[in-house]
């Protein structure tokens, strides 16, 4: 299975720049996600890698060569997209058996025989071969679909938002089983979403798109603690990090939060990671949900709060807090009980808070 | 009858043609209360709330706001406010002369509407944006611009059909709060619908499920993700949803799984709900993924799985399992990384083990 190297891609339409100038290497058989918000440039990426585009400049090559001058057919690669059309006139089998009869990729039977058959079994949809597509249901459908582009074996899937038509329930259930087939597959993969969950869930490694600029690329959990800039903290997790504009007081023994606001102690290692950062003024402080703690108690390195409300979200609570207008999230055990307006002290987990410079946006 | 209830649904029927899309809802909702409708497309969930608002009239039973029977009344005379997923902002006005309409259709002086308009763009928080007209605004202010308008009339009940759905998962979470925050400040009754379970967990003082026209369950969130009535309910909400494992009664003391026939030790509490089910009876178990335990040594209140697929999410991980062609998904914490293909034991925690009927797929008390 070969590899996809996107080198340093410009595309246009008319004056509008979709890609600026972006670089990925995926590696064979890697399950890579594009993730950003909507316009991002995601899914002019997959047209121009599939050929369906053609780029203003740069180099695309899936394998060792160049893929400039292949046809979309030449380039062998396979479309999921976000909704299927299945031919109505035919049945599940037949739908999934079309693509190993069309001219270009005619196989004999038998070969086409076993291949629905393998689909067939890895998406559980074996005992659907001889329905119509109007007997199936949207994620029955979805599954068909995406057999339909697995059964010829192309070299690369390019997957469009292949779920996200689908209710959350199957949702959950069908990106675990895309990467199962991917895994048994191990054909290369450029999944491409809006969904950050998806994206942390699903991809070896993930680029983070926006305007066409690749943001970040690395491992999920990487991009997810270590975010190299405030866009790709804001997008990935939810809810969002808490932001709070910083800067360090003068004996630099304290933060001053929302232009004091908030006063921060901090413990003295907590302090010598302050003392390490270039800039005193003019920061971002970011924090997880997840690394602020609600306390009942006053304790040291704390400031006070009031609840304004709980979400219950079964799994854990989300507390909304707040100091005067500055609203910000915790994310407690969900057996946590606090009133709305109970004060509270709010202690930020020290190794887990992030500082970025507010002017260039980028993480210090 | 309750004389306290803002809102009243007794035996409320829709039907289009032969599609019974709602079929005798009962509900009361209270004086401030924020409740939320439930359930996937096609539930029920929207109908009911067009019929309350006058949208559609219910071909039987009764809608009561504030005590007064409105089946026959117009919407217009209902004092409700109604909030759609599209705008439906008038895109030659600006957003003062947007918010401003309803009360110039009621007739309001000029300084009245002025004093209301800035008191209700303060509260959302619009102040600045007032002059634009839609079309240079971002979705997340034309959704404030439309919340807006609805509550400038301060309708006795406001009505939000799907308001977020539309809004980019970013700015979904920042106008969740703000609708919950203004709830808080105003407690205007308050009835919202969603298909997305998070949300309605979020944001309600009550949720009703929806599915198939009919009223599921009605309670906190916190007591309908833990006390869910129905196999429906259980698996609906919480994401991800309650795993459920076929089983039946193996002996005094424990349950034969649909797992390739495994044996689980359970306490006597889930077993005497086995057995007042009756023996050979197909039951269900369900557990919710946060309540398992996992370990790599053996244990009788366990049983052992492969792992398949580690989702890393961020704060957590989801850990699926499989047995067959069964799965379950547990989630642990972000340091939790069994490896692909290794076999674990899995507990699920003894006080937290739910009982269902196969055929009915109610849950067993």
């Amino acid at each position: 299975m070969p590899g996809i190297r996107i080198e340093n891609v410009v595309k246009t339409f008319g004056k509008i720049t979709a890609l600026n100038g972006i670089s990925l290497d995926i590696k064979e058989g890697e399950f890579f996600v594009l993730v950003g918000p909507t316009g991002a440039g995601k899914t002019t990426t997959l047209r121009v890698v599939s050929g369906l585009e053609k780029i203003d400049s740069g180099d695309i090559r899936i394998g060792e060569e160049s893929a400039l001058d292949l046809t979309p057919a030449g380039r062998d690669v396979a479309f999921v997209y976000q909704s299927f059309s299945l031919y109505p006139q035919m049945s599940v089998r037949k739908n999934l058996e079309f693509p190993l009869r069309s001219p270009l990729h005619r196989e004999d039977d038998q070969e086409i025989n076993q291949r629905v058959d393998f689909v067939a079994r890895i998406l559980h949809i074996t005992p659907l071969l001889d329905r119509m597509p109007d007997a199936l249901s949207g994620g029955e459908m979805q599954r068909v679909g995406i057999g339909r582009a697995i059964v010829r074996k192309p070299q690369v899937f390019l997957m469009d938002e292949p779920l996200s038509d689908l209710d959350a329930k199957l949702r959950e259930e069908l990106r675990v089983e895309l990467r199962q087939i991917q895994q048994e597959l191990t054909t290369t993969t450029l999944y491409v979403t809006h969904d950050q969950i998806e994206a942390m869930s699903m991809g070896d490694r993930v680029a983070v798109l926006n305007e066409g600029i690749i943001h970040q690329i690395g491992a999920p959990q990487e991009v997810y603690r270590k975010p190299a800039d405030l866009f790709v903290a804001g997008f990935i997790g939810i809810p969002k990090m808490n932001f709070f504009d910083c800067s360090v007081d003068a004996a630099s023994s304290r933060l001053s939060l929302e232009s004091g606001l908030i006063t921060l102690s901090m413990s003295k290692s907590g302090l010598d990671g302050v003392s390490k950062l270039p800039k005193k003024d003019g920061l971002i402080l970011g924090v997880r949900p997840e690394a602020v703690k609600v306390h009942t108690k006053k304790g040291e390195y704390v400031f006070q709060a009031e609840v304004l409300f709980t979400e219950h979200f079964g799994s854990m609570n989300i507390v909304n807090l707040k100091v005067g207008e500055k609203i910000f999230k915790a994310r407690t055990r969900p057996t946590l009980r606090i009133d709305p307006q109970a004060k509270v002290w709010i202690e930020f987990e020290e190794e887990h808070i992030l500082f970025f410079d507010k002017e260039s946006q980028k993480a210090l | 009858m309750n004389t306290m209830s803002m809102i009243r649904l007794v035996n409320m029927t829709k039907r289009f043609g032969k599609t019974v899309a709602v079929h005798k809802a009962n509900l009361e909702i209270e004086k401030g209360e924020f409740v939320v409708f439930l359930g996937p497309s096609g539930c029920g969930k929207t109908t009911t709330l067009r019929c309350i608002a006058g949208l559609e009239d219910p071909d039987g039973g009764e809608v009561y706001i504030d005590g007064e029977m409105v089946n026959d009344l117009p919407t217009l005379d209902r004092d409700v406010g109604f909030v759609f997923q599209h705008y439906a902002l008038f895109p030659h006005m600006t957003a003062y002369q947007n918010i401003s309409f309803p009360l110039r259709a009621m007739k309001y002086s000029k300084k009245e509407i002025t004093d209301e308009v800035t008191k209700v763009a303060r509260l959302l928080k619009i102040e600045d944006i007032l002059n634009l007209t839609p079309s240079h605004l971002s979705g997340g202010d034309l959704q404030s611009v439309s919340l807006a308008r609805a509550l400038v009339i301060k309708p006795k009940v406001f009505l939000l059909d799907e308001p977020l759905s539309t809004l980019d998962a970013e700015f979904r979470e920042e106008a969740r709060t703000m609708i919950k925050r203004i709830h808080i400040e105003i407690g205007a009754t308050t009835i919202y619908v969603t298909h997305d379970q998070m949300e309605a967990m979020a944001i309600a003082d009550r949720i009703v499920t929806m599915n198939f026209g009919e009223i599921q369950q009605t309670g906190s969130p916190e007591s309908v993700y833990r006390n869910p009535v129905n196999m429906f309910v259980a698996n609906f909400l919480g994401s991800p949803g309650m795993n459920f494992i076929d089983c039946t009664i193996a002996g005094n003391d424990s349950l034969e799984l649909g797992l390739d026939g495994k044996i689980l030790k359970v306490g006597s509490e889930i077993m005497k709900k086995a057995q007042e089910a009756g023996k050979g009876r197909q039951l269900v178990l369900g557990t919710r993924p946060e309540d398992f335990s996992l370990s790599s040594t053996k244990n009788d209140f366990g049983f052992e799985m492969e792992v398949s697929i580690v989702e890393e999410i961020g704060p957590e991980n989801i850990i699926n399992l499989r047995s067959g062609d069964n799965t379950i998904k547990v989630l642990a914490g972000p340091d939790v990384l069994p490896k692909s293909g290794s076999r674990m034991w899995v507990m699920p925690d003894q006080d937290r083990l739910r009982l269902f009927d196969k055929e009915t797929k109610k849950e067993i008390l």
